[in-house]
C-alpha cells in the first residue's frame, strides 16, 4: 500500500479516537470525507501513477473510504447511545415515599349524603322538590292536621316571625304544595305521586352535641290508588338497604303518633354498628330509631285536595343530618354549620 | 310512667305467659317500652319475720343495741342494731346469715366488738322505700320465720313507658288501661274494676257545686268522714314507690294510687274547710300557695278551684296548702275532674310547673272517668279503713263531653289499608276491637263501631284509626312487604336542581372550593367584630338567643364571618348555596332567594389575579351549564364591606345574576391584615331561568390560521375590545389578553388576535389590513400601540 494512504488511515484512525461528541464526528467525516477532505483528496494523486499502479492506487483508496465510513457509523452509533444514558442518568430517581398531594375542594357532607338518597329515589322514579325555607303557619302546621292549641306544636319549638310566617320545623311543610302541584296529574292521567323534598329545618332550642336549631330532613310521599301499610314496608326496607348499603337490613314498625299521618310508625333499623346483637350506641337493644313514617292522614290528603276514599299513601321522613352523622361517625352535631375547614375539608366526593 | 306488672295482673290473667315477651309485643305494638326493665326483689333472698326477744344496751355505744331475735328456728340468733326504734317483743324484717340484699351477702362480724349473726332490716335496706329512720315494724300477726316475700309484693318487674309514646292515648295514663291493651295482646279477658256502687248514696245530702267556666268539663266530688287510718298498706306504698312516687298519708297515697291505676287525677280536701265549691278564673292577677310551698302568681286565664271566692286549687295542676290533708284530718272532699286539656297545658306552662295531674289532663282525659274513680276510690278505702263513712250524695256536674263517634267501614276497605288481605280475618277484627272496648256489629262484610269513650275524647275518630287498631295488635312485624302496581313515568330533574348540582360539581372539582353550610339569620356579635351593619329585615318574634334575631339579606356577611375562623389556611375559597330574605313582598311574605355565594382568601395572590380567579370561576359555571358568556358593569357598593372600585354586576342574557367584589379594605383589615378577599353571591332562580345555547359545532379550518400580538398603552381593555368588535372582521376567530404590565409609560395590554378562514390560507397582507383598521381606530381615541 502507498505510504500516502497508509500516513492518511493511521492519521484518520488517531483524530477518530480522540472524537468524543456528535459534533466532532460530523468535523471528522468532512475533514476525511468531504469533497475537500483528505482521503478524497488521495485520489488527485493518481495522474503521476502508471496504469498498473492506479489501479492498485484506486482500489485501496477506496478500501481505506469504506473502512473510514463504517469506523464512523460504529462510532456515531456509539455517541448516540452514550448521550442517550447521558441524559437518562441526567435525571435522578424519584422518591416515591414522598406522599401524593390529593388536595382539592370538598363537598358538605349533608350535600353527599343527600345526593346518595336523591340517586336511590330517583331510580325509583320519584321526583325531587325543592322548597322554601320560610312557610306559613297553614303549610307548617294546618294544612297537616295540626290544629292551634294541639300539643304537637309544643313539640316542635317553632321560630315565629314577625311578618306571621315560620321558620319550617319539619320537610312535611312542603307536603300540601306537592299534592296540589301533582293532583291533576293523579287524577286524570293514573300518574302516582312519588316525590321527595329533602330541605332545611329549625327548631328552636338550646344547641349542644346532640342538637341543633338548623339541621337537614328528607321527607318522602307516595299516593295512588290502594297503596297499603304492605307498600310503604316494602318501600322503606328497599331503600333503606339501599341508603345503608346493606341487603341485610332489618327494619321493624311501631306505633308513633305524628298527627299527619295515621296510623303513624316509628321505623327502627337493625344497628348497624354492632349488626343487631345490641351495643351502646343502640343502647344494647340491637335497634335504632331511624325514621318516623305512616299512612298519609285523610284530612291532609283532603286538605291538598286528594279524595281519602279515592287514594292512599305513605309519606317518611329521614334526619339527612342524622344519616350524615351516623355515616361518618360525626359526633358533635355542631361541626356540620361551624364552618371550620379544618372539619369540613375532609368531604371529598363519595359516589 | 312506670308500670308494675303485679298491677296489670291485678286485672289480666298472664298466668303461663312470658312476660318479657309479652312486654315487647306491647313496645312493638302499643307504645315505647325504654329498654332497661327492672326485676324488683330479685336481688333479696333469705329476709324473714324476727321477733326481738332481748335488748340489751351496749357497755360502749349509746346509738347500739345487742338483741336476740327468733327467727322460727330455734335457738335466739345475737344480733347488733343500731336502729333507734327496737323494742322488746317487736316484730320486723331480719336478714339471715347468708341473706342477700342487693350486693351485700349478709355473714356474721363483729360490729363494736360483738358477734353479729344477720341484720334488721328498714324499709331501704330492703328496696321497698326511701325511709330508712329505723327497721321495720311488723304486725305482731306473722310467724317468726316468714319468708318477708311471702307477706308483701315484693317481687315485682317493673318497666318504664315512653311518656312521649302516649300523647295520644289518654287511656294509657293508668295501669287500667295498659293492662286492657295486655289481655288483648295476650288474648286474655280483661277484668273488671271492682268498685262500690255509689248510687246507694243517693239520698245523703248533696254538695254545693258550680261550674262557672267552660274549661271544666265535668266535676264529680264527693264527701267522706270518719277516716282513722293515717297511713296506707305496705302493698300498695311499694306500688307507689316502684312506679316513682312517695307515700304520704293514706289519702294523699290513695288519691296517687287512683292516678296510678286509672290515669284519673284526683283531689282530697280536708273537708273543714270546703263548703261552696265553685270553679271559675278570676278577673285580676293574685298570688296562690300551692301544697308545694311555693307562691305562684295566677293570671285570669287559669282556672281555679275555689271554696265560695277563696281559691283553694289550681284546677288540674296543683291543690293548696291551706285546704291540704293534715295529721287531724278525718273528713275528706274529695274531688274528680275533667278539665280543657288546652287550658291545663297552658296554665301549666305559664306557671312552668308541670305536675303528675297536669299532665294526663294535657292527653284530653275521658270524662266518663271521674265517677268511676271515686266509686273505686271508695271501694279501696273501705277496704283499707272500713270506719270511713261517706257523708254526702255524688255530686256531679257534668256540662260537656266528647262524642262517641260510630263508624261503619267493610273488609274491603282494611284489606286497601293494609295490603294484605286474608292474613287478617273478620274473626280477627272482631275480636281485636271487642278487646279494646269497642261495641262492635258485623253484617257480611261490613263492620259497625262504637268508639269506647276512654279512646273518643280525640285518639279515634276516623275510620283510619280503626286501621291503626287492627294492624297493631296484629303485629306489623307479621306484614309481608309488598311493592306498590303503578305505571312508569320518566322523572326529570328540575331545571335549579341540576343548575345546583352541577354548580358544586365545577367549585369542588375544577375549582377546588370548599362547600360549608350556615344558618339563615345574622350574627350580631360576630358582624359587630368586622365592622358590618345588620340590615333592617324580618325578624324572628321569639328567638331565645337576641344574637340571632334579625333573618340575613345576604350570605356574603355569613361567609366573611367564616373566613375569619379558617385565616390559618394561607389560600381557600368557600362556597355554600343556602336561603337569604330579602324583606317581605307585596303579598307579606318573605321574599325568599336562593343565593350561591362563593368568598376567596388568599395571602399569597395579587388582588387584582385573585379578583380575575372569581370572575373566571363565575364564567366557567354559566359557559359550562349555559354556553353563554358573562359580561361585568360597575355597580355602586352600599354596604360597609362592599369596595367602592371593584364592585360589579354580573350581566348574562340581559339579567343581573348577582354581584361580585373586593372586600372593602376596612372590613379585610378586621379579618386579615395582609390578605386579599373577594366574594360573589347569584341567584340560583335567575342564573336557572337562562335560557341554555347548547353546543353549536363549528368545523375546524383545514388552513392555518394566523395569530398576531399587539400591545397597547391603555388600562382599559374595554376601548380595545370595542375596536376589535367595530372592525367586524369575519376573520377574527377568537381574542385574548396575554399580558397585563405595569411600564413606566404606564399600563400596557397585550392582546392576542387569532385569525382564520375556512377556505384558503390567509396571507399577511389582508390580516394586516385588519389590524391597521383598529390600531387606527384606537390611536384616534387616544390608545396607542408601545
Amino acid at each position: 500500500m502507498n505510504d500516502l494512504i497508509l500516513a492518511q488511515k493511521s492519521a484518520f484512525e488517531s483524530d477518530l479516537s480522540k472524537v468524543t461528541s456528535i459534533t466532532e464526528l460530523e468535523a471528522l467525516k468532512v475533514a476525511y470525507l468531504g469533497k475537500k477532505g483528505t482521503i478524497t483528496g488521495l485520489l488527485k494523486n493518481m495522474g503521476s501513477l502508471s496504469n498498473e499502479e492506479k489501479k492498485d492506487y484506486g482500489r485501496d483508496v477506496n478500501e481505506l473510504k469504506n473502512l473510514a465510513q463504517d469506523a464512523i457509523a460504529e462510532k456515531l452509533t456509539a455517541l448516540k447511545e452514550q448521550e442517550m444514558m447521558a441524559e437518562i442518568n441526567a435525571v435522578p430517581t424519584f422518591d416515591m415515599d414522598i406522599p401524593a398531594n390529593t388536595q382539592g375542594g370538598s363537598y358538605h357532607p349533608i350535600t353527599l349524603v343527600q345526593r346518595k338518597c336523591e340517586e336511590i329515589f330517583r331510580s325509583m322514579g320519584f321526583n325531587i322538590e325543592d322548597y322554601s325555607e320560610i312557610v306559613t303557619d297553614y303549610e307548617c302546621f294546618e294544612s297537616l292536621n295540626i290544629p292551634k292549641f294541639h300539643p304537637a306544636r309544643d313539640m316542635q319549638d317553632t321560630y315565629y316571625l314577625d311578618n306571621g310566617q315560620l321558620l319550617k320545623t319539619q320537610t312535611s311543610a312542603a307536603q300540601n304544595a306537592i299534592y296540589k302541584k301533582y293532583k291533576d296529574a293523579l287524577i286524570n292521567e293514573g300518574k302516582p305521586i312519588k316525590a321527595i323534598f329533602p330541605g332545611r329545618c329549625f327548631r328552636n332550642e338550646a344547641t349542644d352535641a346532640c342538637h341543633e336549631n338548623t339541621f337537614f330532613q328528607m321527607e318522602g310521599v307516595m299516593v295512588d290508588k290502594d297503596i297499603s301499610i304492605a307498600n310503604l314496608i316494602y318501600s322503606m326496607k328497599t331503600m333503606l338497604a339501599e341508603v345503608f348499603d346493606n341487603y341485610d337490613l332489618k327494619v321493624r314498625l311501631r306505633p308513633g303518633f305524628f298527627p299527619f299521618v295515621e296510623p303513624g310508625f316509628e321505623l327502627d333499623i337493625s344497628c348497624q354498628i354492632c349488626g343487631g346483637v345490641g351495643c351502646p350506641s343502640c343502647k344494647h337493644s340491637g335497634w335504632l330509631e331511624l325514621c318516623p313514617c305512616g299512612m298519609i292522614h285523610p284530612n291532609v290528603l283532603s286538605e291538598g285536595g286528594i279524595d281519602p276514599e279515592k287514594y292512599t299513601g305513605f309519606a317518611f321522613g329521614l334526619g339527612l343530618t342524622r344519616l350524615a352523622m351516623m355515616k361518618y361517625g360525626v359526633k358533635d352535631i355542631r361541626d356540620l354549620n361551624g364552618g371550620s375547614l379544618n372539619s369540613l375539608a375532609q368531604f371529598s366526593d363519595d359516589e | 310512667m312506670y308500670i308494675s306488672m303485679n298491677w296489670i295482673r291485678e286485672f289480666v290473667d298472664l298466668e303461663g305467659l312470658d312476660i318479657n315477651k309479652l312486654i315487647s309485643k306491647f313496645s312493638l305494638s302499643t307504645a315505647e317500652v325504654e329498654n332497661e326493665i327492672f326485676y324488683k326483689g330479685s336481688d333479696l333472698s333469705g329476709v324473714v319475720v324476727a321477733e326481738i326477744v332481748s335488748i340489751e344496751d351496749h357497755p360502749e355505744s349509746k346509738k347500739l343495741h345487742l338483741l336476740k331475735v327468733d327467727i322460727g328456728e330455734g335457738e335466739p340468733v345475737d344480733v347488733v342494731c343500731g336502729a333507734p326504734n327496737v323494742r322488746l317483743g317487736m316484730k320486723t324484717a331480719f336478714a339471715k346469715v347468708g341473706a342477700q340484699l342487693g350486693e351485700i351477702e349478709i355473714a356474721p362480724r363483729k360490729v363494736g366488738g360483738y358477734l353479729s349473726c344477720g341484720m334488721c332490716c328498714s324499709e331501704k335496706e330492703i328496696g321497698i322505700s326511701d325511709d330508712n329512720s329505723g327497721i321495720m315494724d311488723l304486725c305482731a300477726c306473722y310467724a317468726n320465720g316468714t319468708d318477708i316475700k311471702d307477706i308483701f309484693e315484693i317481687d315485682d318487674i317493673i318497666f318504664e313507658v315512653d311518656n312521649k309514646s302516649l300523647t295520644n292515648r289518654p287511656d294509657l295514663w293508668g295501669h287500667y288501661g295498659m293492662a286492657r291493651e295486655f289481655a288483648t295482646l295476650a288474648g286474655r279477658p280483661l277484668k273488671p274494676l271492682e268498685c262500690v256502687d255509689l248510687s246507694k248514696y243517693a239520698d245523703l245530702p248533696a254538695l254545693d257545686v258550680k261550674i262557672e267556666n267552660d274549661d271544666c268539663l265535668r266535676y264529680s266530688c264527693l264527701k267522706i268522714d270518719n277516716v282513722t287510718k293515717n297511713r296506707s298498706p305496705m302493698n300498695m306504698r311499694i306500688r307507689l314507690y316502684y312506679c316513682g312516687l312517695r307515700a304520704i298519708n293514706l289519702m294523699a297515697d290513695l288519691t296517687n294510687y287512683l292516678m296510678l291505676e286509672m290515669g284519673q287525677p284526683m283531689h282530697a280536701f280536708d273537708s273543714r274547710k270546703i263548703e261552696k265549691i265553685r270553679i271559675k278564673k278570676f278577673d285580676s292577677p293574685f298570688t296562690f300557695q300551692t301544697l308545694d310551698e311555693v307562691e305562684r302568681s295566677i293570671d285570669e286565664n287559669t282556672l281555679m278551684i275555689c271554696n265560695g271566692d277563696e281559691p283553694v286549687a289550681i284546677a288540674g295542676i296543683m291543690g293548696g296548702l291551706a285546704s291540704e290533708i293534715e295529721d287531724d284530718t278525718q273528713g275528706l272532699t274529695l274531688e274528680s275532674a275533667t278539665f280543657d286539656p288546652v287550658s291545663v297545658r297552658k296554665s301549666s306552662t305559664r306557671l312552668s310547673h308541670r305536675t303528675d295531674s297536669s299532665m294526663r289532663y294535657e292527653k284530653t282525659l275521658d270524662p266518663e272517668m271521674t265517677t268511676v274513680a271515686i266509686a273505686r276510690f271508695v271501694k279501696l278505702l273501705s277496704d283499707i279503713d272500713s270506719g270511713a263513712t261517706v257523708i254526702s250524695s255524688l255530686t256531679d256536674e257534668y256540662k260537656r263531653g266528647y262524642e262517641r263517634k260510630t263508624l261503619t267501614f267493610d273488609k274491603a276497605f282494611v284489606d286497601r289499608y293494609t295490603g294484605i288481605g286474608e292474613a287478617i280475618t273478620k274473626d280477627e277484627i272482631m275480636n281485636t276491637l271487642s278487646s279494646l272496648g269497642f261495641d262492635i256489629t258485623n253484617e257480611g262484610d261490613s263492620f259497625t263501631v262504637k268508639v269506647p269513650s276512654w279512646r273518643a275524647t280525640k285518639d279515634v275518630t276516623i275510620k283510619a284509626d280503626i286501621i291503626e287498631e287492627i294492624t297493631r295488635i296484629h303485629g306489623y312485624d307479621s306484614f309481608a312487604p309488598l311493592t306498590a302496581k303503578a305505571p312508569l313515568f320518566p322523572v326529570r330533574k328540575g331545571i335549579v336542581k341540576f343548575c345546583e348540582e352541577r354548580t358544586k360539581d365545577i367549585l369542588v372539582k375544577r375549582f377546588g372550593l370548599h362547600e360549608l353550610h350556615s344558618y339563615i339569620w345574622a350574627y350580631y356579635d360576630e358582624y359587630k367584630k368586622l365592622g358590618i351593619e345588620i340590615e333592617d329585615n324580618v325578624k324572628i318574634l321569639n328567638a331565645t338567643n337576641p344574637n340571632i334575631e334579625t333573618l340575613r339579606r345576604s350570605m356574603i356577611p355569613t361567609q366573611l364571618c367564616q373566613v375569619k375562623v379558617n385565616t390559618q389556611v394561607p389560600d381557600f375559597g368557600i362556597f355554600e348555596i343556602g336561603r337569604v330574605v330579602k324583606g317581605t313582598k307585596e303579598d307579606g311574605l318573605c321574599d325568599e332567594h336562593k343565593m350561591l355565594a362563593i368568598t376567596l382568601y388568599s395571602k399569597t395572590k395579587e388582588l387584582r389575579d385573585l379578583y380575575y380567579g372569581l370572575r373566571d370561576i363565575m364564567a366557567s359555571i354559566v359557559s359550562d351549564i349555559k354556553h353563554k358568556d358573562i359580561t361585568f358593569v360597575a355597580a355602586e357598593a352600599s354596604h360597609s364591606y362592599e369596595h367602592p372600585k371593584n364592585f360589579n354586576n354580573i350581566i348574562c342574557d340581559g339579567k343581573i345574576l348577582g354581584q361580585m367584589g373586593v372586600v372593602h379594605p376596612t372590613v379585610a383589615k378586621k379579618i386579615d391584615k395582609k390578605a386579599s378577599i373577594v366574594f360573589l353571591e347569584v341567584d340560583m332562580e335567575i342564573l336557572a331561568s337562562v335560557s341554555d345555547s347548547g353546543i353549536t359545532y363549528e368545523e375546524a379550518s383545514k388552513y392555518p390560521g394566523m395569530e398576531i400580538d399587539l400591545t397597547f398603552v391603555t388600562d382599559k381593555f374595554g376601548p380595545v375590545k370595542s375596536a376589535i368588535t367595530a372592525a367586524n372582521c369575519p376573520l377574527i376567530k377568537d381574542v385574548a389578553v396575554t399580558d397585563i404590565y405595569e411600564a413606566e409609560e404606564g399600563t400596557t395590554i397585550t392582546v392576542r388576535i387569532y385569525f382564520g378562514c375556512m377556505d384558503r390560507t390567509l396571507t399577511r397582507e389582508e390580516v394586516m389590513a385588519v389590524v391597521d383598521s383598529i390600531t387606527a381606530d384606537l390611536s384616534a381615541k387616544g390608545i396607542n400601540l408601545k
